[in-house]
């Protein structure tokens, strides 16, 4: 395996032990939803996982729960040592949506971590920091609504960075984005991933984005949500999106999701 | 010139014809423009003194309505056990009309402190409801986000619920306008013994309706420029919204 350089080491080690999760069923006719079924899964410190599966499969459930948004049924969820049971500021998330607060400016918006943490004083200049890391300085008082899809989640990104968090959970963060942009923006979150050495897990739908990012990719099935496979991605970085072993990783997944036209074997 | 500037002095002449010109209309309920601004001019001291009058009644039970409504509208809207409990109260009490307690008001208080609570009861309503409603809808994934931003119950309150639900509270800040300047002339005309709606009832004993007139003129200025002054402060507030507000 290909040891990740960081300049930092922020990350924090990730468990996920035995967790199940269901939810009641949305009328009588259907059962209840098995969101998660017995699934385990550990990322190392400043490991970037990606989980890729087909909609349903609990991927977003998995991340709310690693989140602490939601509570698992059964199983337990550890960073580092400590139990999972409420949100915290180690565990940063973004959504598909940038979710910027629309009454805030955009600096506001970044500082907002350190106002809920009631720190602003004492690190107000790392919002300056995180400011210039995504390259926003000369929007830093422009509200939401002047920024295009791609700067919005810059922001988003820097807003849960500035915790400094030991786990950062990017629940599709690229997905709106066009083509161009979120290949421009796999760069700019790699290049925070190497500048910070933060636990990195994230969803999904684009294969080629998991294989180009992570170091390890999980791939999971809906009904119930479960890890089916796991695959080591070993090429050095910045990785080629056209070389010969990124497309046998490409065919590889393919089939293990049953994309390929071949019928199954 | 504008055409609006134009054809509100058309409308003032026109009047003035119809009135002292050809008086086609019956006095003294209809005097010429030139009779009104003749009494505007004559009874200045007293009509200042009125409006000064209305504006301290209004503004305090303002005021008063709308602290009263943030309150009660956060902790209905955040709280479901202020829900349960707030919200059918909210439902039988709050349609009756402020004008309908004047009654009441007039044993329990003194006049003016009556208006004063009329007016606040009167916007109460409208800006408790739409709070609530503001606050109830706040995107699930604001708060979210905040959570994992490390945020605390009153982050989650003060910083992301109510910032949120600001555009619904202006809206019933003029829903409540409306209503406290109705619910005002209602309690001045019967109760209250000064302001711009007892001076028009005043002025009407009197058959002065010169007097009548100029007081409306008065109150249309008045009313206007604080509406005028509520849609400023909307549009500084909802500064961030600039672009996406239509009304």
């Amino acid at each position: 395996m290909v040891a990740p350089v960081h300049a930092l080491a922020e990350g924090s080690s990730l468990a996920v032990l035995d967790v199940s999760k269901h939810f009641p069923a949305q009328d009588e006719a259907s059962g209840p939803t098995h969101a998660l079924d017995n699934v385990s899964l550990s990322v190392a410190p400043g490991e970037l996982v990606s989980l890729v599966g087909p909609s349903g499969c609990g991927k977003s459930t998995l991340l709310r729960l690693i989140a602490g948004l939601d509570k698992p049924d059964a199983g337990k969820l550890q960073v580092g040592s400590e139990t999972i049971n409420a949100p915290s500021a180690e565990r940063g998330l973004v959504f598909q949506d940038p979710n910027l607060f629309p009454w805030l400016t955009v600096r506001r918006n970044i500082e907002a971590g350190l106002v809920a943490r009631g720190v602003l004083h004492e690190k107000r200049g790392e919002a300056d920091e995180f400011m210039r890391l995504v390259g926003l300085e000369t929007f830093a008082r422009a509200y939401p609504h002047h920024l295009s899809g791609g700067m919005a989640q810059r922001v988003a990104l820097a807003r849960a960075l500035i915790n400094h968090p030991k786990v950062l959970l990017l629940d599709e963060p690229l997905g709106a984005l066009d083509a161009f942009t979120r290949m421009r923006m796999q760069d700019e979150v790699l290049r925070l991933w190497e500048a910070r050495g933060t636990t990195m897990l994230l969803v999904t739908h684009d294969i080629d984005e998991a294989i180009y990012m992570s170091d390890r990719i999980v791939i999971m099935t809906p009904r119930p949500g479960r890890i089916e496979h796991t695959i080591a991605i070993e090429l050095e970085r910045p990785r080629q999106r056209d070389s010969a072993a990124f497309l046998r990783f490409r065919s590889e997944i393919l089939q293990m999701l049953h994309f390929t036209g071949r019928a199954p074997a | 010139m504008c055409p609006i500037i134009a054809g509100a002095i058309l409308l003032l002449c026109a009047w003035q014809l119809i009135t002292s010109g050809f008086r086609l209309l019956p006095l003294p309920y209809f005097p010429s423009p030139a009779g009104v601004w003749q009494s505007l001019i004559n009874d200045r001291s007293v009509l200042l003194e009125s409006t000064w009058s209305s504006l301290k009644l209004l503004l305090s039970g303002y005021a008063l309505g709308v602290a009263i409504a943030l309150v009660t509208g956060v902790c209905i809207g955040w709280y479901p056990v202020a829900r349960y409990w707030g919200m059918p109260l909210l439902k039988i009490v709050g349609p009756i009309p402020a004008t309908a307690w004047v009654p009441l008001a007039m044993i329990l208080l003194s006049p003016s402190y009556s208006a004063v609570g009329l007016v606040a009861l009167a916007v109460w309503f409208p800006v408790t409801m739409l709070t609530i409603s503001g606050i109830a809808n706040t995107r699930a994934s604001y708060l979210d986000v905040a959570r994992t931003l490390g945020a605390s119950q009153s982050y989650l309150i003060f910083r992301v619920a109510i910032p949120a639900a600001l555009p619904n509270i202006f809206i019933g800040l003029f829903m409540g306008l409306g209503t406290s300047f109705l619910t005002l002339i209602v309690a001045e005309t019967v109760g209250v013994k000064s302001g711009l709606g007892w001076y028009v009832g005043w002025a009407q004993g009197w058959a002065e309706y010169g007097k009548v007139y100029a007081a409306l003129v008065i109150m249309a200025a008045f009313f206007s420029s604080i509406m005028t002054i509520l849609f400023k402060v909307r549009d500084r507030v909802l500064v961030w919204q600039k672009g996406t507000i239509k009304w």
